[in-house]
C-alpha cells in the first residue's frame, strides 16, 4: 500500500533508490545534492539497503565508479549538482556511448563563476550533448516517481542508456512536501531485475570502450544518435506502464489551460508549479493564458511540442540558463522545432531565475503581459532577462 | 578618541567582518596567525597572493586584504603554480581545507610537491567536509562519525605530513590551532623558504565534526590540543598518523633544500643550451 507522508524531496528520492534495490551508490558531496547521498549512506549503514556505498574523492571518480559497476551488471545510482556535474563531463559521454544504464539525480544548481550554490539550470544545459535521457521533475512526487521510472527505462534493453533526473536545487531538494510513497512490492513488480545488454563477464570476455578509428567512429555516433532518438517509444511506453502501476501519468510534454489559450508560456522544472498558480490568477481575470511544461529534455520531444502548441500564435519560452553569445538553450530548441512548420508561433524569449534569483508571481504577470501584447499585434521583443536589477 | 585597532587588521578586510565562520571554529585562528606572520616578516601587501579553493577554509580568500583568488574546488595548487610561474617575484600562499587539497585536489598536491613548485600550502585539517555538512573526507579518523559514515569511518585516512614528505615537499610541519606562536613562526619560515612547503593545521570544527563526534566545543578542542599534543621536531613523518581523539605529534618535521620547479628547469635547459638560454626563474614575465 502506498503511504502519504511528508518528506523532503531529497529523502524521498533516496528512499525510492532503496525500494529499487540499487546495488551501488557512488558519490561525492556537493550542495544541494548532499541529503540524497547522506540518506542513502545511512540506509546502507542501517542495513535497510543492501548495497555498497562508495564515497570517492571527486565527481569524476564517482561517475567512473558508476561506469565500472554497471559494466559488471550492478544497478547503480549517483547524484550530483553544478560543479560536480561539470567535473563528471568527460565520463558522462563514456557512460552513454557504452550504453551503461546509470541513474543519476541532478539537483540543479548554477555554475561558477561567480561562485553560486543557488538554483538554476546552467549545470544541466551545459551537458546537453552527453547522450543521456534527461528529464525534469516539477515537485517531490515527480522526483521520486521519475527516479523509479528512470531505472526501468535505463535498463530496458531497447534503451540501455543512462538517465538523468533533474530536480531544482533547494526549491525541491530541501523542501518537505506531501508525497505518495509506493510500497516495495509495487516498485519491484514495476522494475524487473537488471539484465544488462552487455556486461563484463570472465566467461565471455568483451572489451568496453576501445578506440573507434575513423572507419567506425561515425557509425558509432550514428548508433548513439539513433538509440537515444528511438528511446522515445520506450519512454512513452514505460511512462504509461508507470501510470498503470502507480496511477500517475507523466508525458514528455504537458500542458495547463492550453486548450483555449491565446498565448502560451513554456516552463521546465519546479517553476512550472508557480506558473500554474500565476495562470490561475490571470484566468480569473479572463486572460486566456496557458502553459506548456517541457518534461523531457533529451531525446527532445519535437512532435509533442508541436502538438502541445497547436495553433496558438504566441509562445513565450522561459530559460533558466544562458548561452553567452548565442540564443538560450531551451529557446533555441523550441525555435528549431518550429522552423520547418507551416503553423508556427511567434516565440518570445525570457531568461529567468539565474543563480537563485527569485521568480515571484509578479514576474509571471509581466511575462504574460508581454505575450498578450504580442498577441494584440505588438512587436516581438528582444530576448529579455526577467527580474534584472538595473 | 582614537579607536583601538588590532595590528593584524591591515591584512584583513574588516568591512567583511563578522566572518561566516562559526564560534569556536579554528579557521579564524589560522588567518590570525597568517596575518601575524606577515606582520613579523614585514611583508608588504603587494608582495604576495593568497589562493584558496572551496570550503569553509576556502573562504579565507575573501577575508584577507591581499590579492587573492577563490578557485574552484580542488584547484588552488595548480592555480598557485601558474601564478608563481608568471610572477616569480610574488610569494604565493595556498590556504584551503584538507578535502579541497587532498581529496578532489589530491593529484595536484602530490605533483606540485614532486616538482617542488614554489608555493606554500597551509592545509586546515578539520577531518571533515565541513562546508557541505560533514561527510567523511580523506583524513577522517577511523571510527569517526560523519554523515556518510553514521557508524564510523572505515577507510584508512591520509597521514598528511607523510604524504607531503614522501612526495617531495621541502618543508613540512604540523601544528594545531592551540600552537599559535609555533604556527606563526612556521608560516614565516615557509614563506621565506623556496620550494613546496606544506603546513598542516589541526583545527576544530565545533559545529559539525566535534558535535557529531561528541568532542565538545571550541574550548574543549583547545584543551585537547594542549593536553594531547607533543612537539617532536624532526619526527619521522611515517609515525605521525592521527587517531580520533588520540595523541597529536606536532612540530617541524622536514626542512631540506632542492631546486624548485623553475630552478630545475633553468638548470637543466641552461646546461644544454649554455648562453643561448635566458634563465626564466630570475626574469619571469619581465623577460
Ligand atoms: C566539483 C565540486 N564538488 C563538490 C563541491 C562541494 N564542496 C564544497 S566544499 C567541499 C568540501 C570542503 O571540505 P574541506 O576542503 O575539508 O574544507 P572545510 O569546509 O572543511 O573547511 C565540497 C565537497 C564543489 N564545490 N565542487
Ligand atoms: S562548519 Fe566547522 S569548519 Fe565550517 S565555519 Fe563552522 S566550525 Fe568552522
Amino acid at each position: 500500500m502506498e503511504k502519504r507522508i511528508g518528506l523532503e524531496a531529497s529523502i524521498a528520492v533516496a528512499e525510492v533508490v532503496g525500494l529499487c534495490d540499487a546495488d551501488v551508490i557512488s558519490a561525492y558531496p556537493i550542495t544541494p545534492q548532499t541529503h540524497i547521498v547522506e540518506h542513502l549512506s545511512e540506509m546502507v549503514a542501517d542495513g535497510e539497503l543492501q548495497a555498497a556505498f562508495v564515497p570517492v574523492e571527486s565527481e569524476h571518480s564517482a561517475m567512473s565508479v558508476c561506469c565500472g559497476t554497471v559494466a559488471a551488471g550492478a544497478r547503480t545510482f549517483t547524484a550530483t549538482s553544478s560543479q560536480g556535474l561539470a567535473l563528471m563531463h568527460e565520463i558522462l559521454f563514456i557512460v552513454s556511448a557504452l550504453r551503461l544504464p546509470v541513474v543519476m539525480a541532478v539537483a540543479n544548481r548554477s555554475l561558477s563563476g561567480p561562485i553560486s550554490i543557488w538554483n538554476d539550470h546552467s549545470d544541466v544545459m551545459a551537458e546537453r550533448d552527453i547522450g543521456w535521457v534527461q528529464i525534469f521533475a516539477e515537485n517531490a512526487q515527480e522526483a521520486l516517481d521519475l527516479t523509479i521510472w528512470g531505472f526501468r527505462l535505463a535498463e530496458d534493453q531497447r534503451v540501455s542508456l543512462p538517465v538523468a533526473v533533474n530536480f531544482d536545487g533547494f526549491i525541491l531538494t530541501h523542501t518537505i512536501e506531501p508525497v505518495l510513497m509506493p510500497d516495495r512490492e509495487s516498485v519491484q513488480a514495476f522494475l524487473p531485475a537488471f539484465e544488462p545488454l552487455m556486461r563484463l563477464d570472465v566467461d565471455q570476455p568483451i572489451t568496453m570502450g576501445p578506440v573507434g578509428i575513423p572507419d567506425i567512429y561515425t557509425e558509432a555516433k550514428k548508433a548513439h544518435q539513433e538509440v537515444l532518438t528511438q528511446s522515445y517509444g520506450p519512454i512513452v511506453e514505460t511512462l504509461d506502464a508507470f501510470a498503470k502501476s502507480f496511477g500517475r501519468q507523466y508525458l514528455p510534454v504537458e500542458t495547463y489551460c492550453a486548450d483555449d489559450a491565446e498565448v502560451l508560456l513554456l516552463t521546465m522544472g519546479a517553476l512550472g508549479e508557480t506558473a500554474m498558480t500565476a495562470v490561475d490568477q490571470r484566468r480569473e481575470k479572463g486572460d486566456k493564458i496557458g502553459l506548456v511544461r517541457l518534461r523531457l529534455w533529451r531525446p527532445f520531444p519535437f512532435d509533442d511540442l508541436i502538438r502541445a502548441v497547436g495553433k496558438v500564435p504566441v509562445l513565450g519560452v522561459m530559460d533558466r540558463a544562458i548561452s553567452p553569445g548565442g540564443p538560450s538553450p531551451v529557446a533555441s530548441e523550441v525555435k528549431a522545432t518550429f522552423y520547418q512548420q507551416e503553423q508556427r508561433p511567434k516565440v518570445v524569449e525570457f531568461t529567468v531565475g539565474l543563480g537563485g534569483r527569485d521568480t515571484p508571481l509578479s514576474d509571471f504577470d509581466g511575462m504574460f503581459d508581454t505575450l498578450l501584447a504580442v498577441h494584440r499585434g505588438g512587436e516581438i521583443p528582444k530576448p529579455t532577462i526577467i527580474g534584472l536589477r538595473e | 578618541m582614537s579607536k583601538a585597532t588590532n595590528p593584524v587588521e591591515s591584512y584583513l578586510r574588516m568591512d567583511r567582518m563578522p566572518s561566516i565562520w562559526c564560534p569556536g571554529c579554528g579557521i579564524g585562528i589560522v588567518v590570525n596567525c597568517f596575518a601575524r606572520a606577515l606582520q613579523q616578516m614585514g611583508v608588504d601587501h603587494d608582495e604576495l597572493a593568497v589562493v584558496s579553493g572551496i570550503g569553509c577554509t576556502g573562504r579565507i580568500a575573501g577575508y584577507v586584504d591581499i590579492d587573492s583568488f577563490h578557485t574552484t574546488h580542488g584547484r588552488p595548487i595548480p592555480f598557485a603554480t601558474g601564478l608563481k610561474v608568471a610572477r616569480p617575484d610574488l610569494k604565493v600562499i595556498v590556504m584551503s581545507g584538507e578535502g579541497d587539497l587532498v581529496s578532489i585536489g589530491g593529484n595536484h598536491l602530490i605533483h606540485a610537491a614532486r616538482r617542488n613548485s614554489d608555493v606554500k600550502v597551509i592545509c586546515v585539517n578539520n577531518f571533515t567536509y565541513a562546508m557541505t555538512g560533514g561527510q567523511a573526507g580523506p583524513t577522517a579518523p577511523r571510527h569517526s562519525i560523519a554523515t556518510t559514515a553514521p557508524y564510523g569511518s572505515f577507510d584508512k585516512p591520509f597521514n598528511l605530513p607523510f604524504l607531503a614528505d614522501s612526495t617531495g615537499a621541502v618543508y613540512v610541519a604540523r601544528w594545531t590551532t592551540y600552537h599559535v606562536r609555533q604556527l606563526t613562526r612556521s608560516m614565516a619560515e615557509a614563506m621565506s623558504k623556496p620550494g613546496f612547503c606544506f603546513i598542516e593545521v589541526i583545527s576544530p570544527c565545533p559545529t559539525i565534526f566535534s558535535r557529531r563526534n561528541r568532542l565538545g566545543d571550541g574550548l574543549d578542542a583547545m584543551r585537547y590540543y594542549k593536553n594531547s599534543s607533543k612537539v617532536v621536531n624532526g619526527a619521522n613523518t611515517r609515525m605521525v598518523g592521527l587517531d580520533l581523539n588520540g595523541p597529536i605529534i606536532v612540530g617541524k618535521f622536514i626542512d631540506r633544500d632542492r631546486p624548485t620547479l623553475l630552478e630545475a628547469m633553468d638548470e637543466e635547459i641552461g646546461s644544454k643550451l649554455g648562453k643561448r638560454y635566458v634563465p626564466y626563474a630570475t626574469t619571469g614575465v619581465q623577460r
